[in-house]
């Protein structure tokens, strides 16, 4: 009898990690075309104005890179974590926080010069991503309860406190809308390029990547972080201490976290809002793991994510197709990654009837 | 005395997605498969209960159609982790993703709301057995779950073929194996009564206490069961026992904030203390918790 079998590979497949996740795309979008179909639009000028226009304009070019800001440092924040070991699914409770700090100090840094306002919004951005990741951060390592579900309930935490900040001493005393007061001129993270919102936030993210890129790849430290992710016995057995190595790696995913809240009070918003983040902490896990957890992949998964999400509304625009669409591809496309990157491991054999 | 009845009643009312969205996980978990797919789930069987029972104008096909779509997701997780061996966590997130994406778009295409939406179904009302009221006046749904469906899961589990199977394939798939037990199939059947069970969790919430859909419906709930499953040591009961711990802090606040003395307090900062309490039940009961054997391994034959 023939039959296709799947028998894994004697060496791990290098160049699928280019290939399988393109493959991952096309899937992606003939299996969402089916929605598109669904909402009474033509699939392919829907994916026309999604991947191609943005190419075609200097604003929406510049739109999708200020987009892509928030992705690149929730997607470094979250492969930094994940090659540890340490299941941080809490990026968006952190960067929240993050936001929350830098909106706190943001109104609060007249008369400084704006290089120590910018610094000090990052600070404290980072730091307020760090508190928050050190509760879970310390109840794994000392108490050895699960991570994943301690951020994962300080998600919906931090959006509360977010909104009660808002709705009670935060509201913003001149309007009375519910976001905060505004951040001063000193604390503005300046536009890189004239007619368009991409910000010095763009040069945080790209610095932060280089910085996380060097410890991952290039550093002791980064060496015993991913030995402890692929065997955390194993490393143990070697003399690692793996609870530091889990602190340090949850730390510092939760401070990338907090910078990005940073960048977007500094660099967006200039004050603080209920919708700021609207989910960038759980598609950080999507672009890390499209990614494939190195800064690289995070780099052109954290783009594609941003062309989807540009390119959704653009699309609810043109077609009036509802932008929720980047949702429906998002989550399809990290699903159906995971299940095509296997074949870096594996491959088909067909095997011819006897 | 009126206080208490108050929050007693609402206690058993607010429990009841978390009972069934946590059961669902107990058994899912028990075959050895974490499914983050929970919080999404529960927004299908919300949204989806709710759009079936506008259109046919039944909460009964709601309902059916909320069950049916929760084990559509676990046999769609199932063939991802189960089938395909792929992680488990990163599954069960872009399942979310994708289900909480597909509710909303279909919400937005096909009901044209997108800001919650003030269309409304007739929902399954509160009995009042004996004529009883107070804390006895609850949704038949809430009877069910409470008193059918998590002892039937008990006895499921611990007393059937199929509970022991479920149990067995957790924490050693490759004894399983030996003794004949079919792992992979095994891990189908929990992980798609598992899913049957979140989505009716969801769907209480739109034909029952709402009538309505709005966004961000489940807002954690999903992430709750998670922890009330390892707060319960995997078992049923005891995860229902969390769940009433959340709904009592939860529906204490709700009646807290309408007395004056609290008028003061920001209503979200009280919202939120039934999930710090369920970390704080967590660090109590979680240290060291012991995991299924299997847990978040896939299984191949060698």
């Amino acid at each position: 009898m023939s039959s296709i079998r799947i028998v894994a590979r004697t060496q791990s497949w290098r160049n699928g990690a280019v290939i399988l996740p393109l493959v991952a795309v096309l899937i992606t979008l003939l299996v969402t075309s089916g929605a598109v179909f669904a909402a009474n639009a033509n699939p392919l000028q829907v994916f026309f104005e999604i991947f191609i226009e943005p190419f075609r304009s200097r604003y929406s070019f510049l739109e999708t890179l200020v987009s892509a800001t928030p992705l690149f440092l929730t997607g470094t924040a979250v492969a930094l974590a994940f090659r540890s070991g340490y299941y941080n699914i809490g990026a968006e409770g952190q960067l929240l926080v993050g936001a929350i700090f830098a909106a706190g100090i943001g109104p609060r840094l007249g008369g400084v010069p704006q290089i120590f306002g910018i610094l000090a919004m990052v600070f404290a951005g980072a730091f307020g991503g760090l508190v928050w990741a050190l509760i879970p951060a310390l109840l794994r390592t000392r108490a050895n309860i699960d991570e994943v579900v301690t951020t994962l309930l300080l998600n919906p935490t931090a959006t509360l406190l977010v909104a009660g900040l808002l709705n009670g001493p935060w509201r913003n005393p001149v309007t009375h809308f519910n976001e905060s007061e505004r951040i001063v001129a000193a604390a503005e993270f300046p536009i890189l390029l004239s007619r368009s919102r991409i910000n010095f936030g763009f040069v945080v993210a790209v610095i932060v990547m280089i910085i996380v890129a060097l410890v991952v790849h290039r550093s002791a430290l980064g060496l015993k972080m991913r030995a402890a992710g692929l065997s955390p016995e194993g490393a143990r057995f070697n003399g690692l201490a793996v609870e530091g190595l889990l602190l340090k790696a949850a730390l510092g995913s939760g401070a990338i976290a907090g910078i990005t809240g940073a960048c977007l009070v500094g660099g967006i918003q200039f004050r603080l809002t209920e919708g700021i983040s609207g989910g960038l902490g759980y598609t950080g896990i999507l672009v890390a793991t499209l990614g494939g957890l190195n800064i690289l992949g995070v780099a052109a998964a954290g783009f594609l994510l941003a062309l989807v999400n540009v390119g959704a509304s653009s699309a609810n625009r043109v077609f009036g197709i509802p932008a929720q669409l980047s949702a429906v591809i998002s989550g399809s496309l990290m699903m159906i990654t995971v299940a095509v990157m296997l074949f870096r491991r594996y491959r088909l054999v067909y095997r011819k009837a006897k | 005395m009126s206080f208490l009845v108050n929050v007693l009643e609402a206690m058993l009312r607010v429990s009841t997605p978390l009972a069934l969205g946590s059961s669902g996980e107990v058994v899912t978990e028990r075959s050895g498969v974490l499914n983050l797919g929970i919080e999404g789930t529960m927004y299908a069987g919300a949204f989806f209960g709710f759009y079936a029972a506008y259109q046919t104008d039944s909460r009964w096909v709601g309902l059916a159609v909320a069950i049916a779509v929760g084990a559509l997701a676990g046999a769609l997780l199932s063939f991802l982790v189960v089938t395909l061996g792929v992680n488990q966590h990163t599954a069960g997130l872009g399942m979310t993703i994708f289900l909480i994406g597909t509710s909303e778009f279909v919400n937005r295409a096909a009901l044209g709301t997108g800001f919650g939406t003030s269309l409304k179904v007739e929902t399954f009302g509160v009995i009042k057995p004996f004529g009883l009221g107070g804390i006895a006046a609850q949704y038949g749904m809430t009877y069910v779950t409470l008193l059918i469906v998590v002892p039937c899961l008990w006895w499921m589990l611990r007393h059937t073929s199929l509970g022991l199977a479920i149990t067995a394939v957790g924490e050693n798939p490759e004894a399983a194996d030996v003794a004949g037990i079919n792992v992979k199939l095994t891990r189908y059947i929990a992980l798609i009564i598992g899913g049957m069970l979140m989505a009716a969790g969801g769907a209480f919430l739109t034909l029952a206490t709402l009538g309505s859909f709005t966004l961000d419906i489940i807002a954690g709930r999903g992430w709750v069961c998670l922890a009330l499953v390892i707060f319960g040591r995997w078992g049923v009961f005891r995860a229902l026992a969390g769940g009433l711990l959340f709904s009592f802090v939860y529906a204490l606040q709700f009646r807290l904030r309408l007395l004056d003395a609290w008028q003061g307090v920001p209503f979200e900062l009280l919202l939120a203390l039934p999930y710090l309490i369920t970390i704080v039940a967590l660090v109590a009961s979680g240290r060291n918790a012991k995991y299924p054997g299997a847990y978040l391994k896939p299984y191949r034959r060698a």
